[in-house]
């Protein structure tokens, strides 16, 4: 486990990174029809600036439930790898999913949390992690031994791509800045819901 | 005739509810026990109801059937995801909820969240049926679970004492 063990850095010591400049890299990186589920505001803001995929799950409220919605995914389709896509405040809001994660051991999840020690969109005030909390530290003590902070870009890059290789479950720390979000998801949660389904081959093609 | 949770097992089973999510309740036991000994189901404790809802959802999403098991109080706390996630996205969670706070509850905060379940569900609009009876049992998760499927809406099932024997008084 290369990526994740060769650099264990501490979250002082991870880039501060753009969450948007990631999330695209993230999606360049798929090829095999992924799942990826955006959470609560800027972490699904951008997911849909990344552009639009059918095996994309775009989360409008449930603060804290992408990564609990990945799992689901996860345990019905063990053969597709699947990506949460998290911010620091939500995931504080739901540390207990990280326990029940490594419990089920998935192969197929990863956890990618976006870290600005920030609710940015409620107004910036300082969550847990910007005050000293370290969740690559509290994923590893829920039992999610492979969790690491990226260094760089080019680390989050190899470590994303062990993970959509490797057996899982996985968890990546990114340090992120606070750019705001460049444009905002459609709010149809019918619709998106839909779509998705009709991208995981759940449902056939529209037409 | 069989126990009310040997039904609740099988006509699960015949609906393809394979997923099974909880939060332990002790009346939810012999339920519980049933269907970890079965195969046929994939069966685990989260540490949250509202995991355990988001869980569910994605699993629906993807493909398989899933119903959460949780306590009134475990209940009390999922208004949020009911109406942010299940009701307006239109997935079908199934829930099924051992109702405490009622014939002959020992704890008053028991008795005042168990109050609070049905208005929010019906604010919400979410169909819930109390099963009372074991003659009824079957007929009513049966129908529940195909109009929850048909209707792209979740259901919540609540088990009565009547039903079940409820908590034992602490002596
Ligand atoms: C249960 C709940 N509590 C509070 C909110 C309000 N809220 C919406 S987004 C948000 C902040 C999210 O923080 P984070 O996940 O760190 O993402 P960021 O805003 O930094 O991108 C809050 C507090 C909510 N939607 N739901």
């Amino acid at each position: 486990m290369s990526g994740f063990s060769n650099r264990p850095l501490a979250r002082a010591e991870a880039k501060v990174m753009g969450r948007l400049d990631l999330t695209k890299r993230l999606v360049a990186l798929l090829r095999h029809e992924e799942a990826v589920v955006g959470g609560i505001g800027n972490t699904n803001f951008d997911l849909w600036a990344a552009g639009r995929r059918p095996q994309n799950f775009y989360m409008l409220g449930s603060m804290g439930l992408a990564v609990p919605i990945a799992m689901g995914v996860a345990l019905a389709q063990p053969q597709r790898r699947v990506v949460a896509l998290e911010g620091d405040g939500s995931i504080l809001m739901q540390l207990g999913c990280l326990a029940t994660a490594a419990n089920l051991k998935q192969g197929n999840l990863l956890i990618v949390v976006m870290d600005n020690g920030s609710y940015q969109i409620t107004g910036g005030q300082a969550t847990a992690t910007g005050l000293g909390a370290d969740i690559v530290a509290i994923a590893r003590g829920a039992g999610l031994a492979q969790s690491a902070w990226a260094a760089d870009e080019a680390h989050f890059e190899e470590m994303v791509g062990q993970a959509l290789a490797e057996p899982g479950p996985w968890l990546i720390g990114v340090r992120i800045d606070m750019q705001k979000p460049v444009i905002q998801t459609e709010r149809d949660p019918a619709q998106i819901r839909d779509r998705f389904m009709r991208g995981l081959g759940v449902k056939p093609a529209w037409g | 005739m069989s126990a009310w949770f040997e039904i609740i097992r099988d006509t699960l089973k015949r609906h393809e509810v394979r997923l099974v999510a909880y939060v332990p309740d002790n009346v939810l036991t012999p339920l519980i026990r049933a269907i970890t000994e079965d195969d046929y189901f994939t069966s685990f404790v989260t540490t949250r109801e509202e995991e355990a809802v988001g869980i569910v959802a994605g699993a629906w999403m993807g493909g398989t059937r899933g119903i959460v098991l949780m306590q009134t109080s475990g209940f009390a706390t999922l208004p949020n995801v009911l109406a942010s996630l299940a009701v307006p996205f239109q997935v079908p969670v199934l829930m099924l909820v051992s109702e405490r706070g009622t014939l002959g509850e020992f704890n008053l905060g028991q008795a005042l969240v168990a109050r609070t379940m049905r208005p929010v569900l019906d604010s919400i609009a979410v169909e819930h049926h109390t099963i009372s009876r074991l003659d009824e049992c079957e007929f009513i998760v049966d129908r529940s679970v195909r109009q929850a499927v048909a209707t792209q809406q979740p259901a919540c099932l609540i088990l009565s004492p009547l039903l079940t024997g409820g908590k034992v008084f602490a002596q």
